[in-house]
């Protein structure tokens, strides 16, 4: 009458093969192409490689094919790839100064050297369905402009020649890098936008809404977004100087938030600061208020209690890959622990009960 | 129980050089300091978060060739994320697998400690979702370590103590904390507290915790004591029957429902420790009917 | 360069540096215990244990202090050869090599901080002699007690005190090591 549960490893293949033949979905329907979905699923193929840690637009596709398209399952199969690769060396620091702009717009002000660009934007399409993409639509062309100057200056220097925003203190300290280091609390600001650019987009856009709706409000506005290529530099010693390895295309937000002044400084504004991977601008905006959040410290505010403004529950919580593990883990079996439990509780009643049935009597 | 060639796709137990010499020197430390939740830079794991990531990073860090592993889950060794954890080893490390407790050399766990004792040359690795046994009192790391190292473990009493006010006793059943060699309150993993008293032994154990990248370690012969009061002694609790298969009366035990009407028939919770009485000739109540 | 810096590491890393953990995993979990390792050779003064555990535990990421005696240009070469430590003094080591008089003053060493007492040095002690005999050991690790040709006393009893801060300690002799923790009580023999 009683079978032990066995052939764990039958179920286990049985289940992985049950799992590729619904990945593929119906046969009849043509597959997808890597380069398909690199070209024209690229945003998710940004979101796997900001979250992933890992620039390679092809291997990000690859990742969402064999993931059936769940973002998360994707990024975590492109970290696992991602701590087999062996670091041959650091770049240098990006000069996103000399980005090469597909899109810089600035809130701040109505127009700037450099011009506004809004680029490959849904910002100011209407959200119809487009039935037309349902059929094949074609090849469509834009129009072509002239291109961008090859720097565009940032409009936050503008404020910061009048002293009217903080200045950045300038650093050659190689940041800490969490992806090899436990983390340690407190993190210095370089630690907390590296967990942010790789934390998960839905928990930073969260954490952002949350400081807008007045739950550590900073008044921000986007002094800048750009997007666009940025060469990427390495120092080679055997020939002591740098090549360009490279170009990764980057989102980076700068947000002017006011600030009151403090004991020591004067009114000005402050900066938040947002840079990931790809064209994620949603993340990279997200990015910035969280991290202007995060610096209430540093700037002498007021700690109202807000979560963003927690450096532990923010970093603690924003790897997709950590939580969606630990979530998921209670899946597993716990019969042995809920056994102890169901016999305490089973004891504790007959106690209780007991203890009843005298008081009765 | 085939000793086989690793995967030459990857490196000898899966984790490059560099990542192993770094959970070794953790883990040398975590020995030297018994019952301290040592910090390392936890690598993404071919499987997830809260599966044993922690573990499987301590085992691949102490495999060598020659280790017999055996991979337990809730004390079975046929659980699927057994033995889903047990064929990456045979893959990655080609090493020899077994089931039987006393013929392994390294055993990874998680939930359990197993029936039979272990012996020196052993090592015992446990898989911990939340290492630190102050979290569910205070969730700030940067509180906890504090408590640690003032040794200021009044909280922990006073919780286990208002368990006792409030319902006649501590009602923490697993996970039940420890402290070790008078110095650190540890969390001994999710075990049932049956499993406590074991945690003294004349095996190396060591606790993996890899989304919360921690690692520690019990000595062999390191004194291990659960926390409890004079007037509430500590008790190792289990189901008060016996395992209807092989009969043992001392063994942690698993309740399954058996029908619809809900009859229930227990067994032993370590399915190799019940194989063997069984092959000895032991019997329980429904030994008869075992299809198993 | 001469033929012993670049010689003398592991002819296969990942297999030979595993069983060198594993006997220095047990000699740190059982205190006084002796443990064989092999597979290393680096310059004189360099024993085969230490080198086998340097090349175990070190590299580019572990500032490591050579100690007098063991400070000299070929070791420094083989180190930098086959290991990448960054050769440090002995307040920033995370290991020290070298005799034990000449890696005294062991005040000048990481201890640990109350939150982090992990962040402490490994000392690597060379001994002419490595026998289970003389000091008498006991504490975690050890069943009852246990004894160890230890080069003195004193210097292993104020660390004890300091616990659960203090330095830990491997000793080497030839192709043989042994370990002693910060945990360990130790009595004169």
């Amino acid at each position: 009458m009683y079978v032990a549960v066995k052939g764990g490893e039958r179920a286990i293949d049985a289940a992985h093969e049950w799992l590729a033949e619904e990945r593929r979905g119906d046969a009849s329907v043509p597959e997808l192409s890597l380069a398909q979905i690199r070209e024209q699923m690229s945003l998710a193929v940004n979101r796997v490689m900001a979250e992933g840690s890992l620039y390679d637009p092809d291997l990000a596709a690859l990742a969402i094919k064999q993931a059936r398209g769940d973002l998360i399952e994707a990024i975590f199969l492109i970290r696992a790839y991602r701590t087999t690769l062996p670091r041959i060396g650091h770049s240098r620091a990006v000069d996103t100064g000399a980005m090469r702009c597909d899109r810089r717009i600035s809130a701040t002000f109505k127009d700037a050297p450099g011009g506004q660009v809004l680029g490959p934007t849904f910002d100011y399409t209407h959200r119809l369905l487009d039935f037309k993409l349902a059929a094949e639509a074609g090849t469509p062309s834009a129009r072509e402009a002239d291109p961008l100057a090859p720097e565009v200056p940032r409009i936050t220097e503008f404020l910061n020649k009048d002293g009217l925003i903080q200045d950045e203190v300038r650093s050659e300290d190689t940041p800490p890098d969490m992806t090899r280091q436990p983390m340690e609390y407190p993190a210095n600001r370089a630690l907390r936008l590296q967990a942010l650019t790789r934390g998960d987009e839905g928990f930073v856009l969260g954490m952002a809404y949350s400081t807008q709706r007045g739950y550590g409000r900073n008044h921000p506005f986007v002094g800048e977004l750009r997007i666009g290529a940025v060469e990427v530099e390495m120092e080679i010693p055997e020939l002591g100087f740098d090549i360009c390895i490279g170009e990764v295309v980057l989102t980076e937000c700068e947000t002017v938030n006011q600030f009151a002044g403090s004991k020591t400084e004067p009114p000005q504004f402050t900066r938040g600061y947002g840079l990931v991977f790809g064209q994620t601008e949603r993340k990279a905006i997200a990015m910035a208020l969280v991290d202007r959040a995060l610096r209430w410290e540093e700037l002498g505010e007021e700690n109202v209690g807000a979560p963003a403004q927690d450096e532990e529950f923010v970093l603690a919580h924003s790897d997709n890959i950590q939580a969606t593990g630990f979530l998921e883990h209670i899946k597993l079996p716990h019969y042995v622990d809920f056994q102890s439990e169901l016999e305490l509780v089973r004891k504790m009643r007959k106690g209780a009960l007991d203890a009843m049935k005298e008081a009765a009597e | 129980m085939t000793a086989m060639q690793h995967d030459p796709a990857y490196n000898f137990a899966y984790l490059d050089e560099q990542t192993k010499r770094m959970i070794r020197r953790a883990l040398l430390k975590a020995l030297a300091i018994p019952g301290y939740q040592v910090p390392f830079a936890s690598r993404e794991m071919p499987m997830p978060y809260g599966w044993g990531t922690g573990g499987v990073q301590v085992t691949a860090a102490c495999l060598t060739p020659e280790d017999r592993l055996k991979v337990i889950d809730q004390g079975a060794d046929d659980t699927t994320n057994a033995v889903s954890i047990r064929k990456f080893f045979e893959r990655t490390a080609g090493v020899e697998t077994t089931e039987h407790t006393t013929e392994s050399t390294i055993i990874q766990t998680r939930h359990r400690i197993p029936e039979a004792p272990l012996t020196e040359g052993q090592i015992l690795v446990y898989q911990v979702p939340i290492p630190e046994p102050l979290r569910f009192l205070e969730p700030r790391e940067t509180e906890t370590r504090k408590m640690h190292a003032l040794e200021e473990y009044g909280l922990m009493y006073v919780k286990l103590y208002e368990d006792i006010a409030h319902n006649g006793a501590i009602s923490t059943a697993y996970a039940y904390p420890v402290k070790v060699e008078g110095r650190y309150v540890m969390d001994p993993s999710p075990i049932p507290k049956f499993d406590n008293p074991r945690l003294e032994s004349a095996a190396i154990q060591l606790f993996g915790a890899g989304r919360e990248q921690r690692i520690y370690a019990v000595p062999p012969h390191t004194q291990v004591v659960s926390l409890d009061f004079e007037d509430h002694p500590f008790e190792a609790s289990k189901a008060d029957h016996d395992c209807d298969l092989c009969g043992c009366g001392t063994s942690y035990l698993d309740e399954v429902i058996v029908d619809d009407a809900g009859g229930r028939m227990f067994v032993c919770s370590d399915t190799d420790f019940c194989a063997g009485r069984r092959a000895e000739g032991h019997s329980g109540r429904l030994s008869g009917e075992d299809a198993a | 360069m001469r033929d012993d810096v670049l010689s003398g590491g592991f002819a296969d890393t990942p297999v030979e540096a595993a069983r060198a953990f594993r006997a220095a995993l047990e000699a740190m979990a059982r205190p006084g215990s002796i443990h064989r390792v092999e597979g290393a050779r680096a310059p004189a003064p360099v024993s085969e244990a230490a080198a086998v555990l340097l090349l175990t535990l070190c590299d580019r990421e572990t500032p490591l202090y050579l100690a007098p005696g063991h400070d000299v240009a070929p070791v420094r070469d083989w180190v930098a050869f086959h290991i990448g430590a960054p050769l440090v003094g002995a307040s920033e080591a995370m290991f020290a090599l070298g005799g034990w008089q000449a890696l005294a003053p062991l005040d000048a060493y990481r201890i640990g901080t109350p939150d982090y007492p992990d962040r402490a040095v490994t000392l690597i002690a060379e001994l002419v002699n490595l026998a289970p005999e003389g000091a008498r050991l006991s504490g975690p690790g050890i069943r009852e007690t246990a004894r160890l040709s230890l080069p003195e006393v004193a210097a292993f009893q104020r660390n004890h005190h300091l616990f659960p801060l203090g330095w830990d300690a491997f000793f080497t002799c030839g192709d043989r090591l042994a370990a002693l923790p910060r945990t360990s009580v130790v009595e004169a023999g």
